[in-house]
Parts: C-alpha cells; structure tokens; sequence
C-alpha cells in the first residue's frame, strides 16, 4: 500500500478493505497492460481533446511571461475528464457496472456523468445542497447525461458531506459499485491513482513551454482544494529542482496552510481540525476549493519543501476572474483564479499556471459578488 | 447465555442511561465518541453525534462521561467506540491510556481495520466482504471478541436479518475461537433471537439510541425486551 511519508493510509471500514486491494491489483494490471494504455490514450486524444493548449497571456499580466495549461478547453470544461475516462476505463476492467461519485463544483460530477454516459454506466452523483444552489448549471448537465444527482442536507452541505454520503454508499454497493473519486484524496491507493490519471498535464505542460520559450519555467502555479490538476500539473515538473512549485488554496479553506494532521476520508492528511480532531467547516467562493482536506502527498512536498502552498482571498480569486475575461477573453473557473490571483504577483518572469477549468458554471456566482 | 452489547452517544445524560440499559439486561456497554465525519454510520448515529458535538462532546467531556458511567457501573464492560482521527489528535497511546484510566475495558475504532497499528488493543471488526485471511488476522488481533458486520452497509435499523451473516458466521468460526457478536442492522428481539441463534452475542445500536431519545426507561424497557428475546 502506498504511503507519502507519513501521511495517506487507509482510513476505512473493515467494509471496503477487500474492495480497495481489489482496486490495487485491478490498478497495477492495468498499468502494465498495453491495451489499457492505448484505450486510455485513445479516448483522450479522440475524446476529451488533449493535448490542451498552452496560451500566452500576455495583457493579463504586463511584464511577465504567464502560460496557461488551457485544461479549461478539454471535454466537460475541466482537468476532471482526464481522471473519470482512466477510472471508468479501470471500472470497465473490474467489471463493475455502477459508479458512485462526489462533487463540489460539479465538474467531477459533469465529467463521471459523461464518462458513464459514455461507456452505458449506471451514474449516481452525490451532491451538497449549498453546492446545488452554486453550480446550478452543472446540476442540469449531469442530469441531461443521465446520472442521478443525489442531495446531500446535513453538515456543511457541501463537499465534505458528498464525499462522506458517497463513500457511505460505496460501502452498501461494494460489490457492484466502483467509487469515482474526484481528487488525488481518499483511501489508498485512490491518491496515486488521480495523480497518475492526471500527470499527463504537467507532462504534455513541459514540453509545450520548452517548445514555446526554449527553457522550463520558474515557478508552476495551481489551485489546490483536494489538489488533483496541481498535483498533475506538479508531476511534470518535480525532478526539475530550479523550478519552483506553488499551490494556491482558497483563504478560508487551506488545509495545508492552517491546517494539522487528522484522518478525513480515508486518509490521514493536513485537515482543518480542532484540537480533538474534529473536522472544521472550510469556506470559499469556489465551490471546488470549499473542503477541509487535502491530497496527503501535497502534505508530504509541504513537509519536504519540494512544494511550497499559499492562499488567495474570495476578493483576490473574483478580481483575477474578471481581469483575465478582459484581458484575454478567457472566462476562468473560480477555482484556478485563485492560482491567477497569486501568479500575477510571484516574483518570477516565466510562470505556467494550470487553468484547471473554465467558468461558465461560475458566472451567477461571480457576477452577484462583482456587481 | 448470549451477550447483549447496547451502543450510546457519549452525553451529560448518559451514564444513567447506561445503568437504565444494564438494568434492563445490557451485558456491555459501547460508548459513541462522537467524530465529525463519522464513515461507518448511517443517519441516527450520525445525528446523534451531531447533537453531542453541538452539546460540546469532545474527547475529554467524553473521558468525564466514561469515568461517570464507570462510577455507576463499576462491573460493566465499557468500551469506546470512536474513529481514527480523535486518537491521532490525542495520541494513539496517550487516547487508549486515558480511556483505559477513565474505565474503559477496551476500544473499538470504526475505521482503523485490522492490520493497521496492531499494537492498539481493540476490537477488531470483520464484514461479509472480509477474506478469509483478513478474519484469521481479525481473529488474532482482536481483544476479547469480534465484532461481526452483518451487512456491507453502515450502522442501522433494517426490515430483516441480513442473510449474510450466516455464511460471515461459518467463516470466522473456521478462523477463530473468541466469541462472536453480530451487529448493523440489529434493531427488533426478533433480530437479536435469530442472530444470537447463530452467533455469542449481538450488538444493538441505532434503535437503542433512539429508545434513550425518549428516557432511561424507555430504554430499560427496550433492552429488556430484546434479553427477554435473547433469553427465550
């Protein structure tokens, strides 16, 4: 079982056990099958679109050179595809035929929906009712691709609480069901799953920047709520030690800034916690970074320095979502404008930042606040 | 004689309801430390916990109510049944030493299954997913007796008796000799008779919980009718 230092693990029911060293071995096959790969590869060239560009955003930030890995242009709008195509191609392998998944902003509940839809999956998608009211466009998408979008009204009302339903109902359905997770979060070995079903960004990312400028960038910039399109976009470029990596948390929500180790979901990690363990209630704009917990390996590079993180504010996120439509005519997610907000003022020339997903889904949201 | 094992949230209220359960025929008693994002429960624990966590139910006002309910209960088996992240907050000894100061006989945690911190004495737990070789592992580790799942599904009432139990049974029979108790899903005497049937003992949780909604004697009349069932 894979572990980052001392964090990850499998926090679970006896329950699930059986299921998730099912899942490791049905992984670790499928690694070292060539059809695998090559219907992966096939289905996110012909597919989901990829590669995803690489812009010049030139007039956002005068002065600097600032790339964006454009996941906002993949299928379904987000990096979220890259992971829901590997793991229903997994649960395809394993021979489940339901799927159970989280969602927060809805784009992992849009991109398990269209996955299902496309491979004849039964789709069932849990979802806070707080976030339902945030992200009504989205709630719409999955049920127009035929999933069942299941309300989660206790608790926080938002991710936290649809991740804890959706793994309540993964213990009830085991042996038919696989759990779609969204993020690089979760019981072993869930977390190298997503980050190995989402280093494709940062791989095809260096190679576009080396290609575009002839050197690899100073500083790597994402958004980080369970961490999964940074921890992608990350792997590209961790063995390069000169090339620093930021992940941006929302203000209200950084677990790895304010947070202490605790078990949420399955993992131990860096979670917002009282002092008795106690998960606390985290808070943003952006419906995606609005969870307590946090991938256990970007634990791991906080404590190893090879990451460092920090946060932007609901005014600093909202300020880069307008500026970067004016000045680029690219409507951002409100996740990925918190890595907006703080690229702009790094201290660096050359910055690529994963635009993890674009933002119509936000603009209700967004336009009631700039108003 | 088979054992009949009643869950309680930790509350101010609480070690009076646990001596109205033992009055009532509770051979043991489980008490909730109640955690924030509790996996493993389905909706009344779950509330339950809420409204202790509201109440202020943190680990050392639950401390107090074990060392409370050991006062009034000086016989009793008293087990906490918590999860993992109150003891990594405490300190996975420092958590078990300090239960086993304020009373308690031994621990269970929801999710920290067998094999991970072998060295936490506890209770282990085996579902009917569970191989073969992870219930010999439970078997081994456990502290006194296995707590069977009877269901893939978390804590709660349901209509009948989960039909898995019986072959979950047979299986941890073959693999070990502590005793077994069944629980999940355990809610009528008719439940406990027929899982006590099969196995040493049933846990009963969620309904008895709701029982002590409406009183101690409410509950005392609740338990008694399931070791009446139990007995019979």
């Amino acid at each position: 079982m894979s572990t980052f230092g001392e964090y990850g693990g499998r926090y679970v029911p006896e329950t699930l056990i059986p299921a998730l060293d099912e899942l490791e071995r049905g992984w670790r096959e499928a690694c070292e099958d060539d059809s695998f790969r090559t219907e992966l590869h096939e289905l996110l060239t012909t597919y989901a679109g990829r590669p995803t560009p690489l812009t010049l955003a030139e007039r956002f930030a005068p002065g600097k050179r600032i790339y964006l890995k454009r996941e906002d242009l993949l299928h379904t709008g987000a990096h979220k595809l890259n992971n829901a195509l590997g793991q229903a191609v997994l649960a395809r392998r394993l021979g489940k035929h339901r799927i159970v998944a989280e969602t927060g902003a809805g784009q992992h509940g849009v991109a398990t929906a269209t996955v299902c839809a496309r491979f004849g999956l039964e789709c069932v998608v849990y979802m806070g009712e707080e976030d339902m009211r945030r992200q009504q466009p989205n709630v719409e998408r999955m049920g127009l691709l035929g999933a069942e979008v299941r309300p989660v009204d206790f608790g926080t009302k938002t991710l936290k609480e649809a991740t804890s339903e959706a793994i309540r109902d993964w213990i009830t359905n085991v042996s038919t069901t696989h759990y779609l997770i969204g993020s690089c979060v979760g019981p072993a070995p869930y977390p190298e799953i997503v980050r190995n079903l989402q280093r494709v960004i940062g791989g095809e990312a260096r190679e576009q920047i080396l290609a575009a400028e002839g050197r690899l960038p100073e500083v790597v910039v994402a958004c980080v709520g369970g961490g999964s399109n940074a921890i992608g976009i990350f792997y590209g470029f961790l063995e390069d030690e000169n090339v620093r990596l930021v992940g941006v948390e929302a203000a209200g929500a950084a677990s790895l800034g304010s947070g202490r180790a605790a078990v949420l979901h399955g993992a131990r990690s860096s979670v917002l916690a009282d002092e008795d363990g106690q998960i606390e209630d985290a808070h943003s704009i952006s419906a995606g970074l609005d969870y307590p917990g946090v991938g256990p390996e970007h634990a791991f590079l906080r404590d190893s320095g090879r990451a460092e993180y920090t946060v932007a504010t609901d005014e600093e996120a909202l300020a880069a979502f307008r500026d970067l439509a004016r000045t680029e005519g690219i409507v951002p997610a409100l996740e990925p404008a918190h890595a907006l907000a703080r690229a702009r003022d790094i201290d660096a020339e050359l910055i690529l930042v994963g635009l993890s997903g674009r933002g119509d889904k936000d603009l209700a949201e967004a336009l009631a606040r700039l108003a | 004689m088979k054992t009949l094992v009643i869950y309680l949230m930790a509350e101010p209220e609480t070690p009076e309801l646990a001596r109205a359960a033992v009055e009532g025929g509770a051979d043991v008693v489980e008490l909730g430390f109640p955690f924030s994002d509790p996996l493993a429960d389905g909706p009344v624990i779950r509330r339950a916990a809420e409204r202790a966590l509201a109440r202020g139910m943190r680990t050392q006002a639950c401390l107090d109510v074990l060392a409370r309910t050991r006062e009034l209960l000086p016989e009793t088996p008293l087990i906490p049944m918590t999860y993992a992240s109150l003891l990594e907050a405490r300190g996975w000894e420092k958590f078990a030493s300090d239960a086993a100061a304020a009373g308690a006989t031994s621990l269970i945690v929801a999710d920290l299954p067998a094999g991970d911190r072998p060295d936490l004495r506890r209770i282990q737990l085996v579902a009917p997913t569970s191989t073969d070789e992870r219930i010999r592992l439970a078997g081994e580790e456990t502290d006194g007796w296995l707590y069977l799942v009877t269901v893939a599904g978390t804590t709660g009432a349901r209509d009948d008796l989960s039909p898995a139990l019986a072959s979950l049974v047979e299986r941890a029979r073959a693999a070990t000799g502590v005793p077994l108790y069944a629980g999940f899903g355990i809610s009528t005497p008719d439940h406990a008779r027929a899982a006590a049937e099969l196995t040493d003992g049933v846990v009963v949780g969620s309904r008895a919980l709701l029982a002590a909604e409406e009183g101690a004697d409410a509950l005392r009349d609740y338990v008694a009718s399931l070791r009446t069932a139990l007995d019979s």
